[in-house]
This record gives structure tokens, sequence and C-alpha cells, in this order.
């Protein structure tokens, strides 16, 4: 396949592969699954922040002596699990504890009934020590509780002379955003079964993104050769990022619990325990102060942007790198600086979640454009019109937008199918009578990079590989997992497409690093893009291979394929091809300026909300929601439209619905029914519209989508909210109490005083 | 799942009167438990403290919705989900089949059952602020006989009710042909739908002659107990609803009602909310007196 | 040394046709004898607590949340799990439209969906989109936003032409 806009099976709806499985039943994720022996793990955790151990002791009233019981004390290797900063955070607590639920003992017992009592049973006892909970608190650094300064990382983007620009400015608009945590809330809690034997190393089998992060971190634990550490993705149920690093941390719980007990150990968390312990996205302060001119045309941006990373420093540095880089949207500004920290506290280590940054910077500044059209007098959406990049224009980093793209084409089509003008219009006259309900409409244009930022594709240095049986039939190798976004699928069709065969004929191996290439993480929009591309071009290798030996014509059919396919592992024995990433040349990137091509892509997109506020319960709907993207190629219109229509739903569970309520560093509101995500009855229709602007980097042009889906909604609910009530909520989550706050800033005097309230 | 199941006793007697037998005979000892949806919560998050359990699901006699001319009896057994498909409830109790609605969702509903919803005894139960404004009755057995009272006496303080430890509810008895021509429910809840409520209002009303001639008020989430609110009835009763009235009202309202800060909302929320869930009541009553006069 | 086996009295009930009968403790969760003491690990636990229902079957035709019906009480009853839904291999409708229109991606909350949905179009053959939005307000699903879920529902109501069925699930970009 040479054209790469004739397609017939990318472009098309094809049914997920691994469907069937899902809709009978018959899928298994990991508690569906035990293995010959078995036991059950639990783990026993911190109740305070921050401490030293004084003692652990083990209760009255439980035989211990049927329970294996592991501390730090029995890992064989180091004590730490890597990602970006280097012997931070433990696998188990040695002596310091720096936030609750930290993993400080792990049991196992053959009754899985009999470890919510043991656990119970362990005391522990600390002298604590003086935490900080938020940014403010640690940024104040009177406490120190990482580093040297609390700073876990900081970055500085500098673009032209911000300094100068203020006193040619019209109009100077400042602001300031914040957005709480937020949990992914993945429907199957995290799960291991780890299983340990001297002849074999750790096999490990659990629900994750990336099996050969796991790998990597056992390496380091158990102090293992690559060989003797093989990871396994079972089905798994739902990640959005809350998978992509945390499983290194329970795999390594089951792997020393398994080996010490000789026998394979199962550990799968319950909903309270997964809420309370594990990942969350980081929450965030931005900062902008903006110089506009006369027109609404910026020119000059000073931005702050500032993260809770948590205890520990996990992947909180790509995720700051990513909240800088789209911190000034998709805008032209030849005046941009940007400085950045991720700062350090005592709540459990805050991951990545589906945005990974951007939806906290993008919150900030598409709320911010909405004050600045406010302060230039001219429209939201002719602020961003007079602003948008366009081909020729660079980012904060300098890099040269190369795409075609028209963003306000795509603005006009975004309001014109939201029918945005008139409702702006009606709702103004209806919100004037003395209906309650006040309706509004808002948008947010903003832009997400696909793939690692900067030289990161380069170090992850991926590779596929391709293998084709006597019959022809393909299995595509990849450590890419599939969690519900549809990697199985999409790159069976990328595949399919590139050999002339149909999906039938293509296979996705289960992940599993015996026998898959490390193909890098399922995560950073990277998965159709960058592994999808490299699959193409493995499957175009794997033809090439078949033409060395004369076996294949430039062109070719099914039968032919197939026939060749016999007639060389026949004559040759295993037919395989693999290839590896390569950067494209013209990418340049300093990791030290942070200046250049922070990705090899962008998808755009401008989404329309419209809202209802309630002013008698303070509550706001969302009445309409439209997503209007541009993604370079949809590989499969149905499992792309799911993608935008799920981002989407998160992201108003993130404006309006999922508070994490934090007590002394613990979510307290650990259990379902009090963490607030979005039922059936509050998602409104959503309406997906895909452009496409082939991109030279992907499979058949197309770029990554999805985490662009969950950076647009929260900005675009409260500028529709502020376009309803006035108001300008700077906020998220916004619940009714804080709307209620701040629209009720006078109340009757006599409700204040004699309200029987506590 | 942080309770070990072996360590708990479950029977099923399954009559009403074998129940009460072994209630009798063993005062204290044995929980009744209906669709388990509260107690089943308890025992997947380790915290059941009660090991000994009767059932009461199955027993047909608990579970029955019967009419008469005076009263709609509503079995303590019955579900919510049996309690929204009933006709007369539907047409001359309306509300009751909003709230049995708003009960959790569907697989919660085919399950609940009206008395253990009420046993349970939280302040932000759904039922309870209807039954009290269409002035139910509630109806106690135990193995010594029977006792009956209004419903609004059933509950003393934070989950303390006056049940006592060998009864169990019978009935929930409605008194019907009181039917009010203003009838108001909300529920405010943390969603649309399966969402524990953080206020909800319930009111029942009828204007005569201009001024208020009959109105009934109670709150869910508002007081330790689902409660009428009799001085914001007061502040109405036999009043004109003049914008200075209805400011009046709110007063009474906000100076009765005692809600609280918790994980859900706070109590500055709760109660302003109530007092804007009380002024689009009365706007309905308004609506409903000019109805009359033309 | 594992806890000595206690001789629990037998519970009997019919599971997807067939009748089963278990020894259990009575407290047993419905969900942990259908996924342990039967194998049926369609049925999922997502919360524990009633909220997410993943763990829905049909109890005598009625829905339910299975982490909250204790095993006596499925005493002689009929227990409708995801793996009963299709017959000799053939999938049923609710699972074909699931399949065809995007109802599952993840698929851990699909099992709960599906049978809510055989609940609500069973009580309601042709429910109207608020309708069925209620019907599946007890399902929590992270991975969809609901539409593609909504979409099969109102696919398996209606039972449309298959033209126009085709026509339909290629229309998804509109």
């Amino acid at each position: 396949m040479r054209d790469t806009t004739q397609t017939h099976i990318v472009g098309t709806p094809a049914l997920r592969k691994e469907g069937i499985g899902k809709v009978t039943g018959g899928a298994r994720y990991i508690d569906d699954m035990a293995l010959p022996g078995m036991w059950h793990g639990a783990t026993v955790r911190s109740n305070i922040a921050r401490g030293i151990i004084k003692d652990i002791r083990f209760g009255a009233g439980i035989a211990w002596d049927e329970f294996v019981i592991v501390t730090a004390k029995d890992i064989p290797g180091e004590n730490c699990i890597p990602l970006i900063v280097d012997h931070d955070q433990p696998v188990l607590v040695e002596s310091q504890v720096n936030h609750p639920e930290e993993p400080v003992v792990l049991l196992a017992h053959p009754d899985k009934a009999r470890l919510h009592e043991a656990v119970a049973a362990v005391e522990i006892n600390y002298e604590p020590l003086p935490a900080v909970f938020t940014i403010e608190e640690s940024e104040r650094q009177k406490t120190i509780v990482w580093g040297e300064d609390n700073v876990i990382k900081r970055f500085l983007v500098e673009k032209g002379d911000v300094d100068s620009a203020w006193q040619r400015a019209a109009h100077i608009v400042t602001g300031e955003y914040h957005t709480g945590a937020q949990e992914q809330l993945y429907i199957e809690n995290n799960g291991v079964i780890a299983d340990w034997s001297e002849a074999d190393g750790l096999t490990i089998r659990g629900s994750m993104q990336c099996p050969y992060y796991i790998h990597k971190a056992l390496l380091r634990v158990f102090d293992l050769p690559a060989e003797k550490v093989r990871v396994i993705q079972a089905e798994t149920g739902g990640a959005f990022g809350g998978k992509e690093d945390y499983p290194s941390m329970i795999a390594a719980h089951a792997g020393l619990l398994s080996k010490k007990a000789g026998r394979p150990v199962k550990i799968i968390y319950d909903r309270e325990e997964d809420l309370a312990a594990t990942t969350k996205r980081h929450p965030s302060r931005t900062r902008y102060r903006t110089a506009v001119d006369g027109n609404g045309r910026l020119l000059a941006m000073d931005i702050q942007v500032d993260l809770d990373g948590g205890a520990y420093a996990t992947v909180t540095p790509t995720v700051l790198s990513r909240a800088t880089i789209h911190a000034a949207g998709p805008y032209c500004c030849e005046n941009i600086r940007i400085r950045s920290h991720a700062w350090a506290t005592n709540l459990p280590p805050h991951g990545a979640f589906r945005g990974f940054g951007s939806p906290q910077t993008i919150f900030g500044i598409e709320r911010h454009m909405d004050q600045i059209a406010k302060a230039a007098g001219i429209s939201p959406e002719e602020v961003r019109r007079r602003n948008f990049l366009a081909p020729g224009k660079t980012t904060a980093t300098g890099q040269e937008i190369r795409d075609v793209i028209d963003l306000p084409g795509m603005l006009d089509r975004a309001l014109k199918v939201s029918d945005y003008e008139a409702k702006h219009l009606r709702f103004a006259r209806e919100n004037a009578t003395s209906s309650p309900i006040k309706r509004g409409i808002g948008v947010a244009s903003f832009m997400h990079g696909a793939g690692f930022t900067g030289s990161g594709e380069r170090y992850l240095n991926s590779l596929v590989g391709l293998e084709a049986d006597a019959t022809g039939h393909v299995t595509v190798l990849v450590s890419s997992t599939e969690f519900g976004q549809g990697t199985n699928t999409m790159l069976s069709q990328v595949a399919a497409e590139a050999l002339g065969l149909s999906c039938e004929d293509i296979s996705v191996a289960q992940p599993d690093t015996q026998r898959v290439p490390n193909s890098g993480p399922t995560v950073a929009s990277r998965t159709t893009m960058i592994v999808g591309r490299l699959v193409q071009d493995a499957a175009h290798a794997l033809a090439d291979i078949l033409r060395g030996k004369n076996l294949l014509g430039e062109i070719f059919s099914v039968t032919e394929f197939r026939a060749a396919c016999a007639a060389y592992t026949e004559r040759f024995g295993a037919l395989r091809a693999e290839v590896r990433y390569q950067a494209p040349k013209d990418i340049f990137w300093d990791d030290v300026a942070y200046k250049g091509e922070a990705y090899p892509a962008f998808a755009w997109a401008i989404y329309v909300a419209e809202v209802a506020v309630d002013t008698r319960t303070y509550s706001t709907q969302v009445v309409n929601f439209y997503a209007l993207q541009e993604v370079g190629r949809v590989i499969n219109p149905l499992l792309a439209t799911g993608q935008i229509e799920g981002g989407v739903a998160q992201g108003i569970g993130y404006a309006l619905y999922e508070k994490v309520v934090w007590k002394n560093g613990r979510m307290s509101n650990n259990q379902m029914t009090n963490y607030i995500m979005p039922t059936a009855v509050d998602v409104p229709n959503i309406e997906v519209y895909f452009e496409e602007m082939p991109c030279e980097h992907g499979p058949c042009g197309a770029k990554g989508l999805g985490e662009l889906p969950h950076d647009g909604p929260a900005p675009a609910i409260l500028n529709a909210i502020q376009n309803a009530t006035g108001i300008n909520f700077t906020s998220i989550p916004l619940l009714p109490e804080d709307m209620y706050l701040r629209m009720a800033e006078t109340p009757e005097p006599d409700a204040k005083e004699t309200a029987g309230c506590v | 799942m942080r309770s070990n199941a072996s360590q708990y006793e479950l029977i099923a007697p399954g009559s009403l009167d074998s129940v009460l037998a072994l209630l009798a005979a063993e005062p204290d000892a044995w929980t009744p438990m209906a669709g388990g949806t509260e107690l089943m919560v308890a025992l997947g998050a380790g915290r059941l403290e009660q090991h000994k359990l009767v059932s009461l699901w199955g027993i047909d006699e608990l579970r029955q919705i019967t009419a008469n001319d005076d009263w709609l009896s509503i079995g303590a057994g019955a579900t919510f989900t049996d309690i929204r498909q009933n006709a007369i409830v539907a047409k001359d109790f309306p509300l009751l089949a909003r709230a049995a609605s708003w009960t959790g969702a569907i697989a919660n509903q085919n399950r609940g059952t009206l008395g253990g919803n009420i046993v349970n005894a939280s302040p932000a139960a759904d039922s309870p602020p209807v039954l009290l404004v269409y002035e139910a009755e509630i109806e106690l057995v135990s193995a010594q006989g029977r006792r009956r009272m209004p419903y609004s006496e059933f509950h003393l303080g934070y989950k303390r009710t006056v049940l006592r430890p060998q009864e169990l509810v019978k009935a929930v008895h409605l008194p019907r042909g009181r039917h009010l021509p203003v009838e108001y429910l909300r529920k405010v809840g943390t969603r649309n739908a399966l969402a524990i409520s953080k206020v909800a209002l319930a009111c029942v009303g009828a204007m005569q002659s201009g001024k208020v001639s009959t109105v009934r008020i109670a709150a869910a989430s508002l007081r330790e107990t689902p409660a009428r609110l009799s001085a914001t009835e007061a502040a109405l009763l036999g009043h004109a609803l003049t914008p200075e009235r209805i400011q009046a009202a709110r007063k009474a309202l906000l100076q009765e009602v005692k809600p609280i800060d918790d994980i859900r909302s706070t109590a500055n929320y709760r109660a302003h909310v109530a007092a804007n869930l009380l002024e689009e009541f009365l706007e309905q009553m308004t609506a409903s007196n000019s109805k009359t006069r033309s | 040394m594992s806890a000595a086996k206690m001789h629990w009295p037998e519970i009997r009930f019919k599971v997807n046709g067939s009748e089963r009968s278990v020894s259990v403790p009575p407290m047993k969760r419905l969900l942990d004898v259908l996924r342990e003491d039967l194998e049926l690990t369609g049925v999922k636990e997502g919360c524990g607590e009633g909220e997410c229902g993943s763990c829905s079957v049909l109890l005598d035709g009625v829905l339910v949340n299975s982490c909250l019906v204790p095993a006596l009480q499925a005493s002689g009853c009929e227990v409708l799990t995801v793996e009963g839904l299709a017959t000799n291999g053939a999938l049923a409708h609710i699972q074909q439209k699931f399949l065809e229109l995007g109802g599952t991606q993840c698929g851990i909350c699909t099992p709960g969906m599906m049978l809510a949905a055989e609940s609500l179009l069973k009580n309601n053959p042709k429910p109207d989109l608020d309708e069925i939005r209620e019907g599946l307000a007890g399902n929590l699903c992270r991975c969809t936003g609901y539409m593609r879920i909504i979409d099969a529902v109102r696919h398996a109501s209606q039972k449309p032409l298959l033209a126009e069925e085709q026509a339909e699930i290629d229309a998804v970009r509109r």
C-alpha cells in the first residue's frame, strides 16, 4: 500500500478484536485467574503522612505462623522503584514514612478471607514528623520533605522578551487558576499474580499499561537478569494512566510475597484501597499575566505553573514538562516565559492520568483567554481567532507549525455545528428573565502533542515485530497494551491495510516480555502514531523480505501473500520483520534550554460546551457538548468516536463532579459512593466531529488522540458557566457548594446569623 | 471484601411469626435483614458488627401493598420497585413513587425495602420526608402484639428510633382521600442519579381565599432525623403569599434547620438550598391559587 | 495450615438454566459464590458497595447487585449472568449490538451493563433516550461516556432493518 489516502480497512469501523470475549464474559482479567497453589496477599500501610517508624507489632488473636510476612529487609535487590529520579520511592518503607497509605508490611495467606483481619492487627508506631499537604505549604519551604528544597522538578521556557512588553500593552490581564486531584477510577482495580520459581525467576501477570516498565523495575528490586523476569499483561479493565507506573509497585509486592512463600501470590486491591493508595492526577495552580494590544492580540505571556507531585517523584518531571509546554495554548505570541515547578508534598505520589499535565494548564490558558476577551471588549471566540497559531508560526518552545492547520476554519465549523451564535443570543435574552435556570455556551481551543516530548521517543527506541506463519496469518508483536482504547484493533487494521489482508488475518500477540519486543509504554497518545507507524513499516519490511526471496511481487494478492509465506517458512524457517524507531531528521530538541520541536505532531481541537446553571441549587448541567478535532487520520471511526466521548465524560467529571477530599494527606472519600463520577443520566449528548490532515509521521497519516479529549471539556464548561452567570470561576472541581459560596456572597443577613448551622 | 463471611450467621425462618418468635426468644441477638442493601455494604467494608442475622426476604406477608377506602398499606418488605410499580401509589401518592425512583438506582430499588430504609434511619433517606407530609402511620409488630403510631413519632434522634429489639416494622399506612392540590418534591444529590441526598424537601399544600389553608413541609438531611419543618409551616399557615411572607418563611426555615458539614456537602449550602426549594414550592402554591381563582 | 473447612448447609439455585448447589456460608456474597464456587468470572467486582453495577446479575428476572445479595437469599432462585446470555454459542441480540456499535471498550462494565440493558428492555421494550439513560444509571462506565452504550441499547430495542442498521453503524462520524 503506497497511497495513504485510499484505504480499505483503515478508516472503517472494524469490530473490536477482543470484543467477543468482552461481551460473553470470557475475557480473563487478572482476578479471574488463579494459579495452582496460589495464596493471596495484602498490604499493611501507614496511617500517618510523615514520620519515623518506631516499631511494628503483630497483634494477638492472629495465627501469624500461617502467614508469610514480608518487610523491606526481605528485598533481595534495591528497595526502590526506579522511574525518572532514582532511589526515590521505596518498595516498602524502611524507616521513614512520607505519605499516608505508604506500604510497610506485606502479608500472604491461603485464605483470602483471613487477610483483612491480619492487616488490621499489625500495629505500627511512629514518631510523627511535620508534613505538608498543598503546593502553598510546600513552596513556603518551612518544612522540607523532599530533596533540598521540595522541588521535584523545575522548568524555564523563554521566548522573546517578556519584560519589555508590558509598557506597550493596552491591557494587562492576570489570573490564577486551580485544578484538584482526580482519580482515574478504572472500573477494574489494580491487581497482579506473581509466580516465583528458583529455576525460571519471577513471572508477573496483571492489569497494566507497560509490561516493560514493570520488567525494568523488578530487575532492580530482585537483582535478576533480564531473562529471569517475565511480565504478561492480562485483559485490563481500564487504565487512563493509573496503571502506567503503579503496577511496578504492586508487582514488586506480589513478587516479594511469592518469593518468600515459594508459591504464586495474587494481590487484588479493593476499591477503598485503590482509591486511597494509588496515584491521582496532579493538582495544579497556574498563574497568567498577559499583555495584549488594543486588538486583543497577545504581546506577552508570563506564566507560572505549579504542580503538587505528592511524596515521591515518579512520573512528575514528565508531567510538569507537558504541562509547561502546553501552558501557552494554541496561540501565537512572540514573548513567552513559563516558570514551572513540581512541589513535593506528603500525599501519595501523584501520577499519570489522561492528559498528563495538559488538562491542568489548558484549563488555565483557556479560562484566561476568556478574561482577556472581556478586558479587550471582544468575544471569546474572536480573541481566539485573532491569536491562533498558523503554519509558519512558532509555539512557546519555538516549534514551527508545519501542519497545514486552519484553526479559524475549525472554529467556524465548531461554532456552526453547535449553533453557537444563535444560542448565545437566545441565552442572553432568556437569562435576563426571572427564570432560575441560566444558560451559557463556552468554547475551548487547544492542541495536544502526540508521542513523548522532545528526545523521549529517541530514548524509548521502540522496537516492533511482525511474524507470519505458513498460512499467511500475521502476528503483531508489540508491548503496547489494549485496555479499551483500541490498540489491538487499530494495529490489526494498520497491518491488514499495509499487506492487503483482512483484519481476521492479523493477530496481536498478548504482551508478554518473553515474546514481544519493547515498543515503549502505552502512554502519551503515541500508540497509533509511533507504534502504529512502526507496525506499518514492519508490514512493508515483511513484504520486502518475501520480495527479497523473489516470492512476492511489487503488488500482490492475498493468495499470493499466503503462498509466499508458505514457501518462505518451508525453505527458510521463521518469517519475521523487526523495525526500530528512527527519529525524524528534522526534529530538534534542546533538553537544557527547553526549546525546539517538543512533539513530532499535534492534534488540534475546538470544543463547545452548553450548560444550564440552576441558581436555586447552584448545580450545573452540561446540556450539550460538541467536540471537533483534527487528528491526522481516523483509523477506526467507531473506536475513535468512543475515545473522544469517553474523554469528554472524564473531563466533565473533572470540571463538575470529581473531588478528592483530603484529610491529613489521605483521601477521605475513598468509596465510589462519595467520589462522584458521572452516570448515564449526567453525561449529555456528545457530538463528535473529525477532521483529517494526514501527518507524515503516523500510519496512513494518523496522529494521537487518546488524551486530547480530556484537555478541553473543563475550560469549555467553565467558560460556559461564566457566560451563563457572569461569574469567573477559576477553580475545579466546581461543585454546587463552591458556586453557592460565590453567588450567595451577599446572603440575607438573617441567614448567616440565625441559621442553626454548624 | 473486608469481612470473613464464615464468621456470620444468616438464617431464614421464612415466616413473620417465626421471625418474631426468634426475636422474642433471643432479644438483641439477631439483626433483621431485608434486601441487604445497607448491611451487605457494611459487610463488604468490614464494619458489619452484628454477626447474627435473620432474613426477612421472601416473607410475602411483609411485602404486600394493599388498599381500602381509607388507607394504602405498604408492607415493610415492599421494595422501592414494588412501590414505583404500584398503581395506587402512582395515582394517589405520586411523591412516594418519585422518591422511590430516586433511591439509588434500579438494582438497589429492586432489593431495597421501605422498612429497611426506615429502620436504617439515615437522615438523608429519600422516602421519609414524603411519608411525613403524607401523614403516614407506621405499624410495628412483635410476638407481644402490634402498635401503630404516626410516622412522625418513629425517629427519636440520629439513627435512634422507637423500635424495640424484638420488634419489626410491619407496614407503613398512608391515609387516602387527603389529596392536596399542590405536591412538591425535590432532591438535591451529588449527581442526577445514584446519589445520596444532600438536601431534599417534600411539601404538600393548598390555598383558600388567597391564603395558605394547609401546608406540610418535611426535609431530609436538615436535621438528625427526617423532620417536619413545623416552624416554617407555622410561618405560612393562614397567610397570603406576599413577598414579605415568603421571606419570613425562608427565615423560619433557616432558623429551624440544623444541617451539618459532611463529606458530601456543607451546612450552609444545605440550608440555603432548602430555603430556595421552599420558594420554589411557594411559587407553585401561588400558581395554584391563581388557577383556582380563574 | 489452612482454616478448617466448616460444613455449610447446601444452597440450591438455578444459574443460567442449570441446577446448581453450593455449600457456602449463608452470608457469602452471591458475587463471590458465582465467581469462586461456580467459576462464572464474567460477573465482576468493581466496588463492593453496590455503586458501580459491574456485579449486576438477574435474580428471578430482576436486576440486582450481586455484591449485596447474601447467598442464602438466592436460595431457590434463578440467576442469569453474562455467561447465560448467548444460546448455543450464538450471541444474544444485546451482545451483538454492544460488539457492533462500540458499546464495549475495556469490557469490565460490559457484563453488568448488558444485563441492565436486558432488564430494561424486558420491562420497557421501546424505551426513549431518557428511559435508556435511567435504566443504565446504576452501571458506571469510565471508558465510553455512555454514548455508544446508549446507541447499542437503542439498536437492540428497535430491531431495525438490516440496511438501516448498517447505515447507522457506518455513519458514526457525522
